[in-house]
């Protein structure tokens, strides 16, 4: 603000003043306006769009055959990894691979057969339930079916 | 204690604060010219933002780049008026940049002590037609693949480097998704960088001499008379803003009813559609160089065209230190007659380009 300015602002009549309040605050609604008018759409544009990708409800996850027992393998569950893990007792089972505490992939610990997250050093049981460390929750356990005869059988994973 | 002294206390903030009270504009009836620069550096700055938004989205690779375009525009909120405004925001920046050129060349406001603003600016248009040519092969459609490699292989012509600069530009013989990466990292960070520093020293340059008064109004306040000034803040800047808001009104219009077509992916093996032409700010360029004959005298008629374009930008960069008159603060007459032929050449030019088969 020049010093000029605010000269004659103080010699103004009380009218003059109530004039330049009012047209300083039609010029800040007016700026605000163009802020916001900006603002969301670009607040909108940032969002990514849901993926349109329907939620995965059952996966083939490979062949009965080519688990062994006390092994697991990964299979894709929609977009995320499921991990798909046959007992020592020769039993299938299969959980989301996601870990509960900040979503790395758990793999399968032939030796303690324990899931185990390499992230943090969370263990999750064969049931899914956390044994130790960070992870808040389960891991979510998926039915699985085997459609078919003996090693050819498909192992069906869905969603309960 | 506001903000203003917190900083203040700190920074001493008496030397921005005396420039700002002190900084006048020049008021005469030329002055409606002093508008363009500000209107350029707003689009400049859109181009910036909308660009970097753009960026969010967009995949830099043949397979997926036209998809991710296609995505932005169909899928993303708003994403239609984001690219829309990028497209046409550039080219409003174009327009304005070539009207603050002649409105530059025209007031002679180039000469001493201002060669050094000429200068960076004429660097500055250089580099928005960069933008422009860079930024046109992104989307990865079939117009503008092919006038890519029209515009590449022009590069191609050049005497002695053409081959090693077709290269260069096309990240090897032809234009395939290495262009495009090339393009890409051509158009987001190397033009960038360097028209920010152009920008800053444009700008600096301008504040240190502040505006240029046209010599006959120079010459009248010499006689005795004085250029009435307006103070920068907040007369002048608010009329800025004014400007600016003109500037948002159209881009605004332009985006939302006039979308931006993103055509037909491009396709390497496909036969060159009809029509085929580059944006409207090259017509004027490519039309001269279709009229010039294969050969001429013993030159080959595209080198020859090539080479006095390139003649033509070193000599336009030069004006400053080749027009003396106008350095001494007397009329030259012969650089207004050179823009005026400019002018009229560029718009003809184009006008008949566009209309051209």
């Amino acid at each position: 603000m020049i010093t000029a300015d605010t000269s004659t602002r103080a010699a103004a009549a009380p009218a003059d003043f109530d004039r330049r309040r009012f047209l300083d605050a039609l010029l800040a609604v007016g700026f605000v306006s163009t802020a916001a008018a900006i603002a969301y759409p670009v607040a909108r544009f940032l969002v990514p769009p849901a993926s349109g990708e329907p939620a995965t409800q059952s996966v083939v996850a490979g062949r009965a055959g080519s688990l062994k027992p006390n092994s697991a393998a990964i299979f894709k569950f929609g977009s995320r990894p499921g991990i798909v893990v046959r007992t020592r007792d020769g039993e299938v089972r299969a959980f989301s691979a996601v870990c509960t505490h900040l979503d790395c992939t758990v793999q399968f610990k032939s030796d303690t057969t324990q899931l185990w997250c390499a992230c943090h050093n969370g263990t999750y049981d064969l049931g899914g339930n956390v044994v130790s460390g960070p992870p808040p929750r389960a891991l979510e356990q998926f039915t699985v079916h085997l459609r078919g005869e003996g090693d050819d059988a498909d192992i069906v994973v869905s969603r309960a | 204690m506001t903000v203003i002294d917190w900083i203040d206390q700190r920074l001493d903030l008496s030397e921005v604060r005396h420039f700002v009270a002190e900084k006048g504009v020049p008021v005469h009836t030329q002055k409606v010219w002093y508008y363009l620069g500000g209107m350029t550096l707003f689009l400049f700055g859109v181009q910036v933002c909308t660009g970097i938004l753009l960026l969010l989205y967009y995949r830099p690779s043949s397979g997926e780049a036209y998809e991710s375009v296609q995505f932005i525009v169909t899928q993303i909120p708003f994403g239609w008026l984001i690219r829309n405004v990028h497209s046409w925001s550039a080219n409003l920046l174009i327009g304005l940049a070539f009207a603050h050129f002649f409105s530059v060349f025209f007031l002679k406001s180039y000469r001493k002590p201002r060669e050094l603003t000429w200068v960076s600016g004429m660097l500055l248009l250089f580099l928005m037609l960069g933008f422009g040519f860079s930024g046109y092969l992104l989307p990865w459609n079939e117009l503008a693949f092919f006038a890519t490699k029209v515009g590449t292989g022009i590069a191609g012509v050049v005497p002695v480097i053409g081959h090693f600069m077709l290269r260069l530009l096309r990240g090897g013989d032809d234009v395939t998704g290495a262009t495009l990466s090339r393009f890409y990292g051509i158009h987001v960070a190397i033009l960038p960088a360097i028209a920010t520093a152009l920008v800053a020293l444009h700008l600096l340059l301008v504040q240190r001499q502040g505006m240029s008064v046209p010599i006959a109004v120079e010459k009248k306040a010499a006689n005795g008379g004085t250029v009435p000034q307006m103070p920068f803040f907040p007369n002048y800047i608010l009329r800025d803003v004014l400007a600016w808001y003109i500037v948002i009104a159209v881009l605004a219009a332009l985006a939302a009813f006039y979308p931006w077509e993103l055509g037909k992916k491009a396709d390497p093996f496909a036969v060159v559609p009809p029509g085929i032409r580059p944006e409207w700010y090259f017509l004027a360029t490519f039309h001269t160089l279709k009229l010039i004959p294969s050969h001429v005298l013993m030159f080959e008629g595209e080198r020859l065209g090539v080479l006095a374009f390139g003649v033509a930008a070193v000599f336009l960069v030069l004006v400053p230190f080749l027009d003396r008159r106008a350095s001494r603060g007397e009329p030259s007459r012969a650089f207004t007659v050179i823009a005026t032929l400019a002018l009229v050449y560029l718009v003809t030019f184009t006008i008949i380009g566009h209309y051209a088969k």
